[in-house]
């Protein structure tokens, strides 16, 4: 199986701080790989470098077999295999759901807008946001908001989709909605990068995962020996911390 | 149940009245009675040489605001402690004295001001506000105006394109883009910096000599404007394009971060986030700020005349030479008052209405697109 994700060395500076120091992960298709590790330890900076949002300081990204560079035309051209769906949702707010749905299609895809509105409104019925369509973001709640902003990742029908802790701005009981929806997304096979703070979602769904520390994948492996059995001293403790405060 | 709210049991403070009270009460009565006195002495010995009078409210304001001040603190004083209900209204009642005697002591000063100054005001009145002049000179000034009109919205339709070209440019990104960078830069530096007016001398006097091949000739008509009018219209959207060039980048950087990364994130090239993401969400920031510019260009138009458009300005002070009256200026004046007020408020209620609406208004119509849509498709 030819690997979605080849990353090599990955090196990621920010003036003098390191933020990932040589990372080595591959993905293969229809693979779900969770990252977790602290606040800090580089899990949102390694997905936006995977399309490109943060230039490399070095090694070499591949997704779908293009190379990330940092030239604009060619990382346009890779983003529109690899949707990313952020913490803030960051919905476009001047505009109605269906148009943050269906702007991406339109414009760079060049669907005419009755096929991207054909292409949106299975995706807004599966989610129970069909009657939504014309609403305004600021309306909705934050799980629906998270939920309209997936639905705008998948409607470029991306090879991989990227999830940087999306459901870490939600309320508690919002959590559920959008955690549910990954999970399915997983089911139907596509293949996804979550860096999350919901370990329990990471054992049921992940095939791998993997435990940043400190700019390095400090562990990888099936979640069952990651949860039960940690390698590394670090990982026992990060987990060890994390069940104290509820999350597993 | 020492200090509970049913205590029954008398708390020293609440034996003795309030000092604080009372003393508000007398010092907002003497802000009152030394406005009455004030106006009585007034009535009685003022006359247009004679203006002392004017001291007492001087003297009767302040001490109406001390008034107010102290009576306030003395309540707060009162409340904390739970002190007697007596006390409380009564430092009520000194605040209420204390708004009367401030009232009542500007209301005299003014009514009082004008009276002992009324054959001077009967001067000004005469000069600036006569109303036969005002109707006599009421044709050509509004004749006049007619063209600052037209040259301020000819020139504010220039400006808002001019001044988010020269603000996109300045937001370029890549080193093949510096060059037009600094010129973004510069040009807002030097335009922002000089005077409207010095700007005007250059542009009306100075480029027909320069004889460049896009200057137009003195035979040269557009929209009804002639050679002037035209370098008078680009010497104020050059001036005006530098201020909404500045507003609009404000505006384009106070669109977070996140937006832009959320628009590349799905494949749109920086030009398309730019256009569809950025510039649509910081317009809708800039539209009162942008507004403010607009009046200035309005009232800026009036400066053209010193290169020798014949606008409003022009000819008021055309009638004013003639007649010795400047009530035509007052006219015009009232011309440029009376046209932003709408303005003002129509962008108000704009601003407001989409403000509503994308604040989730549209739910309820997005209902009614389902069922047409699902009607269309039945």
């Amino acid at each position: 199986m030819t690997p979605v994700v080849e990353i090599r060395g990955l090196v990621k500076r920010f003036g003098f701080t390191t933020v990932l120091d040589g990372i080595d992960l591959d993905v293969t298709d229809h693979e779900v790989v969770c990252l977790i590790g602290a606040s800090g330890s580089g899990k949102s900076t390694l997905l936006r470098c995977v399309n490109g949002l943060e230039p490399l300081s070095s090694g070499t990204v591949t997704v779908a077999g293009r190379t990330v560079i940092q030239d604009d035309i060619k990382l346009n051209r890779l983003r529109r295999d690899v949707g990313i769906v952020f913490q803030s949702y960051n919905l476009f707010p001047h505009m109605t759901v269906m148009h943050n749905v269906t702007l991406a299609p339109r414009k760079v895809l060049h669907l005419s807008t009755e096929e991207a509105e054909q292409r949106a409104r299975p995706l807004l019925e599966r989610i129970g946001l069909a009657d939504k369509a014309s609403a305004y973001p600021d309306s909705l709640s934050g799980g629906q908001q998270q939920r309209v902003a997936i639905v705008r990742a998948l409607a470029m029908q991306p090879k991989l989709m990227l999830f940087d802790e999306i459901t870490s701005a939600l309320d508690p009981e919002l959590v559920n909605e959008v955690l549910l929806m990954m999970k399915d997304l997983a089911q139907e096979g596509m293949t996804m990068i979550v860096a999350t703070h919901e370990m329990a979602f990471a054992r049921d769904v992940a095939n791998k995962v993997c435990f940043l520390h400190q700019g390095k994948i400090l562990e990888e492996g099936p979640p069952q020996q990651i949860f039960t059995s940690p390698k590394e001293e670090r990982t026992a403790e990060f987990l060890k911390r994390t069940l104290e405060s509820g999350r597993l | 149940m020492a200090n509970g709210i049913g205590d029954t049991a008398p708390s020293p403070d609440r034996t003795a009245r309030d000092r604080g009270a009372m003393t508000a009460m007398v010092v907002s009565g003497a802000s009152v009675a030394l406005a009455l006195a004030g106006g009585l002495v007034a009535a009685l010995r003022a006359s247009d040489t004679n203006n002392t009078f004017l001291l007492v409210f001087v003297l009767a304001f302040p001490l109406g605001v001390f008034a107010l001040w102290f009576g306030r603190r003395a309540e707060t004083h009162i409340v904390d402690r739970d002190g007697p209900d007596e006390d409380e209204q009564l430092a009520r009642l000194a605040r209420r004295v204390a708004v009367a005697g401030i009232v009542l002591s500007v209301l005299l000063a003014c009514g009082l001001g004008v009276w002992a100054a009324w054959t001077g005001l009967e001067d000004v009145q005469e000069i600036f506000f006569s109303l036969p002049d005002l109707g006599d000179s009421a044709g050509l000034v509004t004749d006049g105006f007619l063209l600052n009109v037209k040259i301020f919205v000819v020139a504010e339709v220039l400006v808002l394109v001019w001044g988010l070209v020269v603000a996109v440019t300045r937001e370029l990104p890549g080193r093949a883009a510096a060059p037009l960078r600094w010129l973004a830069v510069a040009y807002v530096d030097i335009f922002r910096g000089l005077p409207a007016i010095i700007t005007i001398y250059l542009v009306v006097f100075g480029l027909p000599l320069s004889r460049l091949p896009i200057v137009p000739g003195t035979d040269a008509s557009f929209l009804g404007f002639d050679q002037v009018e035209m370098l008078g219209v680009l010497a104020l959207v050059l001036v005006y394009g530098a201020y909404v060039a500045e507003v609009y980048r404000a505006g384009i950087e106070s669109v977070h971060w996140s937006q832009r990364a959320a628009a590349q994130g799905l494949g749109l090239s920086r030009g398309q986030a730019m256009r569809y993401v950025v510039v649509p969400q910081a317009l809708r920031r800039v539209v009162p700020p942008l507004m403010n510019d607009f009046i200035g260009l309005q009232k800026d138009t009036a400066l053209l005349n010193i290169a020798g458009i014949f606008e409003g300005f022009a000819a008021a002070s055309n009638y004013a030479n003639n007649n010795f009256n400047l009530s035509s200026v007052t006219g015009l004046g009232i011309c440029f008052v009376v046209i932003t007020i709408p303005m003002t408020r129509f962008t108000d209620y704009l601003v407001r209405r989409d403000q509503r609406r994308l604040r989730g208004g549209g739910v309820g119509a997005a209902v009614t697109d389902v069922v047409g849509a699902s009607g269309g498709r039945a």
